[in-house]
């Protein structure tokens, strides 16, 4: 029997809101893991980025992890996770993953004490084959192509970072028809060591659906049924969450990792 | 009166084999580009699917793609599924599916057979109430803000207007009724050719006024063929179509190669018809 790794995947982003696009991520991933024959996609992530990114028009945390629920109701595989919204501050990408990583393999410990404390008689098949051949899982970081251009944002990514990400986790890049990704790789030395760890995925089936957009619609009164799920869109009603007032918060303001990157950059700067 | 409101209807006609979020979204696209011009009411949308007798390649039954579209449309309080034209034993012309609603409308009691969908009389804005012995006395009480005869219009994409330049496709006095009695809502994609399609099209330039563009804000190219063609390679199709219409598919094995070799080969019934016609 042919053993498949199994793989989470989980995206990082604001989710503000959550749209039918973000989920169709994760299941065009899955399907292209799936066709490699070498993996099994075991866990869907979501991770609504904390309030203290400070992005313009980001609304309260409890609300896009609220709107996130919702959507994934009806997902078997896909959750959201509060653990990075619910840090103090803005946590940066890597810790995410490596949260993410360590949460796993424990509950994967903790699933192989569970069988191990049943009686033989009482192991089914599944926690037998389960228990042997128990390899672990690879949590890959799910992105759109725009993702893997802003590793070239200037004092966005610390380099240590973007080799750790690419080398020790691995990149899941949906892009879409028109959009180049392997030029990019190419174009980065980091990036091409570590290509066999990026997959591109290409979206033939064009939806680009931009939460910017969506709640611009929403300000305007206008519709967007059929591009987020209908709960998301009640919610959304239900507490007035997107106005011309939610839309500028944060104004002006420096990203959160661009400012902790300004400030450790030359101290002697006069 | 000039403030007051022209109810209209929207009207798509389709194979919706099998119907998508990009379907649903036209009337919703549509809805709101005519409510901001401020001179119209959206009261009803309504999907008809084209009949099996349309013999289009890969086309299931019509059952399916009703039922489907009706599990798809539960979620809207305004737009429903209508099967009158799937239901007929013959494929029917767009137009004459237009009247059949517009008809309908006028006369909620009219029967509903071929013969009573005779062409109408232009519906000018500022007609008199002529005498016509097939409709009977408009009863309904009509709410001030709102003028007096409702216009069905027919929805679609960019692709539909540009098939009226496919040869034997449309009849040229269908086209000219259709954007001349009833009118077009037709839903495009920044950076088309819709514009210019019409202004080569004498007809449709002189009814342009009639033939409303609406943009499209979002890139989506989600079409049936793309999702016929995922569903047989094993793709998801999730978040795409609605979820009920997911479930719906995977339950009944609708789309598979075999389904999409139905009618390879026939020929399509509007140019059968045309063909046979001009035979005549």
């Amino acid at each position: 029997m042919k053993i498949r790794i199994p793989v989470i995947l989980l995206a990082c982003g604001s989710f503000n809101p959550i749209t039918n696009m973000h989920m169709r991520l994760f299941e065009l991933a899955r399907d292209h893991l799936h066709r490699t024959g070498r993996y099994e996609v075991i866990e869907g992530i979501m991770s609504p980025v904390n309030d203290d990114y400070g992005k313009k028009g980001l609304v309260s945390a409890r609300h896009r992890i609220a709107m996130a629920k919702l959507a994934l109701e009806t997902s078997d595989w896909i959750r959201v996770d509060p653990w990075e919204s619910e840090q103090k501050t803005w946590t940066e990408t890597v810790k995410v993953l490596r949260h993410h990583y360590k949460e796993s393999l424990r509950s994967l410990q903790s699933k192989k004490e569970l069988i191990e404390n049943k009686q033989p008689i009482e192991r089914s098949a599944e926690d037998s084959i389960s228990y042997q051949h128990s390899v672990l899982p690879e949590l890959k970081l799910l992105c759109g192509a725009d993702f893997l251009q802003t590793f070239k944002t200037p004092n966005l990514w610390k380099e240590e970072h973007i080799k750790e990400i690419v080398e020790k986790f691995g990149l899941v890049c949906i892009s879409r028809v028109g959009s180049d990704p392997a030029q990019y790789i190419s174009e980065s030395d980091l990036l091409t060591t570590f290509q066999h760890n990026i997959f591109l995925v290409k979206e033939w089936i064009q939806n680009e659906i931009s939460a910017t957009q969506i709640r611009h619609a929403l300000c305007r009164g206008l519709s967007v049924k059929y591009l987020v799920p209908d709960s998301v869109i009640s919610y959304i009603a239900h507490h007035n969450i997107y106005t011309e007032e939610s839309e500028q918060k944060n104004e002006g303001d420096l990203l959160r990792p661009l400012k902790l990157q300004n400030t450790t950059v030359n101290p002697l700067n006069d | 009166d000039p403030d007051k409101k022209t109810e209209v209807v929207l009207l798509a006609c389709g194979s919706f084999n099998p119907i998508t979020n990009v379907h649903l979204r036209l009337f919703e696209l549509a809805k709101d580009y005519l409510h901001e011009t401020g001179k119209y009411k959206v009261i009803k949308g309504i999907i008809s699917p084209v009949g099996d007798a349309y013999k289009k390649k890969g086309l299931i039954s019509a059952s399916h793609r009703v039922t489907m579209a009706k599990l798809a449309t539960k979620s809207s309080d305004w737009v429903e599924v209508d099967d009158w034209e799937s239901s007929q034993s013959e494929w029917l012309e767009t137009l004459k599916v237009l009247r059949y609603h517009h008809q309908k409308l006028q006369s909620p009691d009219a029967t509903n057979s071929l013969q009573s969908v005779t062409p109408l009389t232009k519906p000018g804005r500022k007609r008199k109430q002529e005498p016509n012995r097939h409709e009977p006395v408009k009863k309904k009480s009509q709410s001030p803000d709102v003028k007096s005869v409702p216009q069905v219009k027919l929805l679609c994409g960019s692709d539909m207007l540009e098939s009226f330049g496919i040869p034997n496709l449309w009849k040229l006095e269908d086209i000219t009724e259709i954007v001349e009695n009833h009118g077009l809502v037709c839903i495009i994609r920044a950076g088309n050719n819709v514009q210019k399609f019409i202004y080569e099209s004498d007809i449709l330039w002189r009814h342009k006024n009639n033939i409303h563009l609406v943009e499209d804000w979002v890139t989506n190219d989600i079409s049936s063929t793309k999702i016929r063609r995922a569903l047989r390679r094993g793709q998801s199709i999730r978040y795409l179509v609605p979820d009920v219409v997911q479930a719906y598919i995977e339950k009944n094995n609708l789309y598979s190669p075999e389904s999409e070799d139905r009618n390879a080969g026939v020929v399509l019934a509007p140019l059968q018809k045309h063909t046979s016609d001009s035979k005549n």
